[in-house]
């Protein structure tokens, strides 16, 4: 068995980091717990969900997708982009946010293949942290997910011996290149957290389909802000924008992430908008994660994470509005 | 195939032709030969594409010129905001970066033998025009074809040296329109809104595939006229724009309800539109 003293988890970011590894982690940043790249003698905040996740080192906020050489009277020279896909161990992932690896790869990849995204996510190893602990936003257990599930981990963290330790074991090759960097053990495994089922996905799915038309959409969305913050936090959006930037040499064309919850995300240059006002943002919103995903995808696009509900200023909570909605199928 | 998504091809302006009132048609080059191969490797009319000016952005819209002409294509638009501005003071010489071909087409080849209507109001004759063209160009594989163009001033009918040559054509048959009192002293045309001239035409249902593209309030009132005339919701084909960043179905915005526009579309018959939700387009 292959073991870890929780106050020397370092000790293995420090490793990885010898070993060559870009290191990605939970770590405290101001009193916030975020999930950023370590460096030496920054401790890692195990405790708490960060509150973004490892979906940023696969897909980042900003990204320069093409380049160009800005030349007189309006002459151009395209400069080439060179891939960003360093060498990454991504340690202490929570299940939610490697389950939402898969949602990731399915849209990065039907029929046209994102070579960025696909060259980071092949360079980077996940090792997921159990979560011995829930609070009352996690919905995991709702979605097909589970506290200490393994799905899109390579290796996964268990907590054990009363959360003294943890418990190393690794799902697949990558993860397995890890080992020799764990020392050998021994420790009993803590329970992992406890969560009670909240709504069944398939029938909010089910209500989904033929509910596109509904009162409820309007009275649904009336707290929501439309700040985007939920899609910001969320390990499965992946809305984006394109947008150039430039100076007086050089063009850089970005892809930035974006919210279906912005007023302008699909605004036309006529100036119609196919959803003008909030409640069809909060729809689209609901309808792709249960609805329209899962009919692609064969995956829901929501591991319930609750960091969409952690940070909304309004309340809104997507795991209440399924509530809601299976009980409206009922 | 390159991964490379976002990787424009360089095209450069060969001519540009103004058409009508913040309407401007470029005829372009390809910069680099094995582009212009893979290009026409894939494009089918109706496929769209995302043209950019380095520092203001992309825009998306139609090829305007058929496969069959190989050489270069051609793309009209309309100046509506700031990347439409940027490429329309772009000027013969210069470049401009593009991606594409995106999305399906009309499928052209499941309509030889039949007689083919196309109906048109303003700046929606572009998408048509190279489905027009590719037609013309393969004229034996196909029967009747009718175009009805509208506009609402005569200033605003787009490709007017052309819509004289498809007039002058014995193999085709050309109606044209203005609304009341585009009309200048001179006009030879119709005068009446689309809907209406098509009624007044009365053309045959039978064995005839509609294609419509025009602004909704056309679409809407023109619907019902084909409906009445007997052309089936699977034999009528139109075009969806929605407002889109990626073209590739990954950026998340070009949706209707399921249907991502992209990449199911641009081009939808009614029988298809008829199972997307209304509330979402």
């Amino acid at each position: 068995m292959k073991t870890i003293e929780i106050g020397r988890f370092s000790d293995l970011a420090q490793a990885l980091s010898t070993a060559g590894y870009r290191v990605a982690a939970p770590v405290d940043d101001g009193g916030v717990v975020r999930f950023k790249e370590w460096t030496k003698g920054r401790e890692i905040a195990l405790g708490a969900v960060p509150v973004d996740s490892v979906k940023d080192f696969l897909f980042p906020r900003s990204e320069v997708v093409a380049r160009f050489a800005l030349e007189e009277a309006g002459a151009f020279t395209p400069v080439p982009v060179e891939r960003f896909a360093p060498k990454t161990v991504a340690l202490g992932v929570r299940p939610c946010d490697a389950a939402a690896l898969a949602a990731l790869d399915a849209v990065f990849n039907w029929d046209y293949r994102d070579g960025s995204y696909n060259a980071r996510r092949a360079a980077t190893t996940v090792v997921s942290l159990a979560c011995a602990k829930a609070d009352a936003h996690c919905f995991c257990i709702s979605v097909g997910g589970a506290p200490d599930g393994t799905a899109g981990a390579d290796a996964i963290l268990r907590p054990a011996d009363g959360g003294s330790k943890l418990v190393f074991e690794a799902l697949s090759d990558k993860g397995r290149l890890l080992e020799a960097m764990v020392s050998d053990g021994q420790a009993v495994p803590d329970a992992p957290a406890a969560l009670k089922k909240r709504f069944d996905p398939a029938a909010v799915g089910r209500w989904l389909a033929a509910n596109f038309e509904s009162p409820f959409w309007k009275e649904a969305a009336l707290a929501c802000l439309g700040c985007g913050a939920c899609a910001y936090a969320c390990p499965v959006c992946h809305c984006f924008d394109l947008q150039d930037e430039s100076d007086r040499k050089e063009c850089r064309r970005l892809r930035n992430w974006d919210s279906c919850g912005f007023g302008l995300f699909t605004l036309h240059a006529s100036g119609h908008n196919p959803r003008p006002d909030q409640s069809a943002r909060w729809r689209q919103r609901v309808m792709h994660k249960f609805s329209i995903y899962p009919q692609k995808f064969k995956t829901l696009a929501c591991t319930g994470c609750g960091r969409c509900a952690r940070l909304c200023q309004a309340g809104m909570a997507i795991a209440e509005t399924c509530e809601r909605i299976e009980a409206l199928g009922r | 195939m390159n991964d490379d998504l976002y990787k424009p091809f360089l095209l450069r302006i060969e001519t540009a032709r103004d058409e009508a009132p913040d309407v401007r048609t470029f005829r372009l080059k390809f910069a680099d030969e094995g582009e212009r191969v893979e290009f026409f490797r894939r494009y089918r009319v109706g496929m769209f594409g995302l043209y950019g000016v380095p520092g203001e952005g992309e825009s998306t819209f139609c090829v305007a010129s058929p496969p069959t002409r190989e050489g270069y294509i051609e793309c009209t638009f309309r100046k509506v905001g700031r990347v439409t501005q940027a490429l329309q003071d772009l000027e013969v010489g210069q470049a401009l970066t593009f991606r594409g071909p995106y999305g399906s087409h009309f499928p052209i080849d499941s309509w030889k033998g039949r007689d083919l209507l196309f109906i048109a109001g303003g700046i929606a004759l572009p998408p048509m025009r190279s489905v027009i063209w590719n037609i013309l160009d393969r004229r034996a594989e196909f029967g009747k074809v009718t175009v009805v163009y509208g506009a609402r001033t005569t200033a605003d009918l787009v490709y007017k040296h052309e819509l004289a040559e498809w007039a002058a054509r014995p193999d085709m048959t050309l109606v044209t329109t203005v609304d009341p009192g585009g009309q200048t002293p001179d006009w030879k045309g119709k005068v009446g809104f689309v809907p209406v001239v098509l009624k007044e035409l009365n053309p045959a249902a039978k064995n005839c595939v509609a294609v419509l593209c025009g602004p909704p309030i056309m679409i809407k009132l023109t619907l019902p006229v084909l409906s009445a005339l007997g052309f089936s919701p699977k034999d009528i084909y139109t075009t969806l724009e929605n407002r889109m960043k990626c073209g590739v179905g990954k950026c998340g915005r070009c949706n209707v309800g399921g249907v991502y526009v992209c990449k199911d579309g641009p081009v939808f018959t009614l029988d298809e539109l008829s199972r997307l939700p209304a509330g979402d387009m």
